[in-house]
């Protein structure tokens, strides 16, 4: 038996092996679901390992998602700058009632309904990618022509974004999400982004135009900053989480090919399987962050008002107590329930969506290159180790 | 059974519709829940009890 940690720990992000959380994570969690945590900026605060209390956390409305009440867990090149810049449409950072506002505007656009009849258009488009994909020299890198490109060009065509445009936001995207980028970087590339964004909302308020953003300014509900923060928000989620997702997932499944043949050659299984990697990877792996409104009492501690909490998901997707035996990957076990989309009122908007994408691309990849393997040794693939959204930076393969 | 379902405190994930659509759909405009059927076949309560614990939001409730 390990001891609990007896001074305050700080937020662990170097992954020793390439699919796990940090080690220290899972030995932490067994001594207890909450730790006292030194954040960044010096705040003593907490640490949430285990799953039943990220998941009561994430549920409860005693406690914020506000930027300007929470601290960073990691050294962050904007800190102590961000509140002012992000735009008052990035929802994702504000509490009811105001994100209900937000919210409400969007959810009908990403229902399952909706998703299921975007799967034709998906199919198609990882198609036309798989087989340029074969027409393309051997090795290829997989993160470019296949796993950023398909939710890239998906989310493009929805939001209304001109995918030609792509090269710059791409780019402006990646700086945003880097931890290494200078503050300069990042500020010139939030910046970048959300003037972009702006000229498109004020070009879609000149043309309307009959996809979300335009459907969006024709309902008279948002300003134009609003509207900026919104499509932002947007487009970074859309295509930096599934991106990750489809790498990564595929890195771990051509890592046991066990597992991956099940994936390809069992229809049944996709849908479960998804929801597997999505448990097993976490890649959303260095927040999210709440801070307590009022005093709380969780887990035998108590958490003060004003004291932020840091979430470790991919330590409360391994948890033991939830899910039996959970550092195997098994696309049979039953796995929904993870925490991978966050729980309470901010849980992923764009899930569905990510779904549908990952039970198209997956088997399709797999079933079109049945030969597909690592083109470098497993420990050379570039891993996304200091980012805010985990996964490969580059995954060489060939066929 | 007894479902209810808030639809002020939804926040349309649509976990409920996924996870049973004959009982679960989601509005066209807002996303919100709808309640197909508030009283399903005994056959359907296993997955009824999983879309209440996946509700992210606790709009759901089953008795």
């Amino acid at each position: 038996m390990t001891e609990a940690p007896s001074r305050p720990v700080t937020f662990p992000t170097a992954r020793r092996h390439l699919f796990d959380p940090p080690g220290e994570v899972l030995q932490w969690q067994r001594q207890g679901a909450l730790h006292r945590m030194t954040f960044a900026d010096g705040h003593l605060g907490w640490l949430l390992t285990g799953h039943a209390a990220a998941r009561a956390v994430l549920a409860d409305n005693r406690f914020s998602n506000r930027t300007e009440l929470t601290h960073p867990p990691v050294a962050h090149p904007l800190a102590g700058q961000e509140n002012r810049q992000l735009p008052p449409g990035f929802f994702l950072r504000t509490d009811q009632p105001e994100h209900t506002r937000f919210r409400r505007l969007l959810t009908g656009q990403f229902t399952v309904r909706r998703m299921r009849q975007l799967e034709p258009r998906i199919e198609e488009i990882t198609s036309d990618h798989l087989d340029a994909m074969e027409r393309g020299d051997r090795p290829a890198d997989l993160v470019q022509a296949f796993a950023l490109p398909i939710p890239s060009l998906v989310i493009c065509e929805l939001l209304g974004v001109p995918y030609g445009d792509r090269a710059q936001f791409q780019r402006d995207s990646a700086a945003l999400l880097n931890l290494d980028s200078s503050a300069e970087r990042m500020g010139a590339a939030l910046v970048d982004l959300m003037a972009y964004m702006r000229d498109l909302v004020l070009r879609k308020r000149a043309e309307p135009a009959d996809d979300l953003l335009g459907g969006l300014v024709a309902s008279g509900e948002l300003d134009d900053e609003e509207l900026t923060g919104v499509a932002l928000l947007l487009l970074i989620a859309g295509h930096e989480t599934t991106a990750n997702m489809l790498a990564l997932g595929t890195f771990a499944l051509l890592r046991d090919p066990a597992q991956l043949a099940l994936l390809r050659d069992d229809p049944a299984v996709v849908d479960n399987a998804v929801e597997e990697l999505l448990r097993y990877l976490t890649i959303i792996h260095m927040g999210p962050v709440r801070t307590a409104l009022e005093d709380v009492e969780l887990d035998g501690h108590l958490i003060r008002a004003g004291e932020s909490v840091a979430f470790s998901l991919p330590a409360a997707n391994r948890d033991p107590e939830r899910f039996d035996d959970p550092d195997t990957l098994d696309v049979t076990r039953p796995a929904t329930g993870h925490l991978s989309f966050g729980h309470g009122i901010h849980q992923c908007l764009g899930q569905q969506l990510a779904r549908t994408e990952m039970r198209i691309a997956y088997p399709a990849l797999l079933r079109r290159f049945p030969g597909l393997r690592l083109a470098v040794p497993a420990e050379e693939v570039p891993m996304r180790s200091h980012m805010t959204i985990y996964g490969v930076h580059r995954l060489p393969v060939t066929w | 059974m007894d479902i209810k379902a808030d639809t002020d405190r939804c926040i349309g994930a649509g976990m409920c519709a996924l996870t049973v659509p004959e009982v679960f759909d989601q509005s066209e405009e807002e996303g919100t829940v709808v309640l197909l059927d508030a009283d399903p076949p005994a056959s359907r309560e296993t997955a009824v009890r999983k879309a209440v614990q996946l509700c992210p939001s606790g709009a759901l409730s089953v008795s």
